[in-house]
């Protein structure tokens, strides 16, 4: 089983890809984790280039080809999703029939340092993963204050973070396997 | 138990002509108009046993959905809606027909998606009758509605000025033309 994380932020000392780096830390034993770094590399979409698939695309899409499941985490910039996210999963999802999110299993968290924990852009990440076509866990993981919660291993312990995570990839890894196909 | 009768459609097993059928749906779009779409691929076959007792059984392929927009086609074929991937067949089966003149009642069970409801049709039936090919052969058509979020298709969006995209009521309209083997 291998499991991709995507940060939608792209700075250095970025609460969500903490924020990822602490799931991984929670995956079962034998999971592979593979964290993505090339969205800053990902040109601004345009159909026009789109047969051209720059290589910080092709990375990104066979990255979560390879995957069995991803993750997601994000965080929120005017009430919604980083447009560089966005940017990133619309040349990914081209073309639709066929694009490397289609049927993948994803989940979506988020942190924030205001007291929200980016919860509307998760709501907007899951509804355009879907309309992708990914098969999108539905529940969400807001975290809140993430500036003060995320360096603190005591107050992470009594937020019962950890817990929470555990509980969203359990539902991401149980989508993850293989399963029999019915009517 | 079926109420057809040998009679009324004489015994055998009736297989489908799938140049001369068809399975579509409709559905209201942005409130106000009609959006239609259509399964490439399906197949039917109606048993009727010398006791009169039937058996209709309809089978299509849920990734063969044809709408205009391939965008479109990709979100419907998507988990969001049919999620043909681990749902790749819908089903009906049907053990109680009901024939009276060119009208016909059945009662069914239809599967979408994993989820199996029960369903009433009402529709004409024309025949039997001798084709060119010197086949007997019968026409069905049934017009019925559901609620689709009874199936697991639940996506939705609201519109800005109010209402939702999609109604959950769709209309499916199925034609066959079935002959006798």
């Amino acid at each position: 089983m291998k499991v991709l994380g995507i940060s939608g932020s792209l700075r250095r000392e970025s609460h969500n890809t903490e924020l990822l780096r602490a799931a991984a830390t929670l995956l079962p034993a034998g999971t592979e984790w593979v964290l993505h770094d090339g969205l800053r590399a990902i040109p601004a979409f345009d159909a026009d280039e789109e047969h051209l698939a720059p290589p910080a695309v092709v990375g990104l899409r066979d990255e979560i080809a390879a995957a069995d499941a991803v993750l997601f985490s994000t965080p929120e910039y005017n009430s919604s999703i980083p447009g560089h996210l966005k940017n990133a999963l619309d040349w990914v999802s081209r073309p639709i029939e066929t694009n490397s999110l289609r049927n993948k299993p994803v989940a979506v968290i988020g942190a924030s340092t205001g007291m929200f924990g980016a919860v509307w852009a998760q709501a907007d990440l899951r509804k355009v993963l879907a309309s992708i076509g990914a098969r999108v866990v539905d529940a969400e993981l807001p975290v809140p204050s993430a500036h003060e919660l995320l360096g603190d291993p005591e107050a992470v312990k009594e937020s019962g973070l950890h817990e929470q995570l555990d509980g969203i990839l359990a539902e991401l890894l149980a989508e993850a396997r293989p399963v029999a196909a019915a009517a | 138990m079926s109420a057809v009768t040998e009679q009324q459609i004489p015994s055998g097993t009736w297989t489908l002509d799938p140049i001369h059928s068809s399975a579509s749906f409709a559905v209201k779009h942005m409130v106000v108009s009609t959006f239609r779409g259509r399964f490439e691929n399906f197949d039917a076959k109606l048993d009727v046993a010398e006791d009169g007792s039937a058996t209709l059984t309809g089978t299509v392929d849920a990734d063969s959905i044809v709408v205009k927009d391939p965008n479109l086609a990709g979100h419907l074929k998507a988990p969001d809606f049919f999620d043909v991937e681990r749902h790749p067949e819908l089903r009906f089966e049907a053990h109680d027909l009901r024939r009276d003149g060119d009208e016909i009642l059945v009662n069914g069970e239809l599967t979408i998606k994993g989820h199996t409801n029960p369903l009433e049709a009402r529709g004409t039936i024309a025949g039997p009758h001798q084709n060119i090919a010197d086949k007997t052969t019968l026409g069905l058509a049934f017009e019925t509605v559901i609620d689709r979020t009874k199936y697991g298709l639940e996506w939705n969006a609201p519109l800005p000025k109010g209402g939702f995209a999609l109604s959950n009521e769709v209309t499916l309209l199925v034609e066959l033309e079935l002959s006798k083997a």
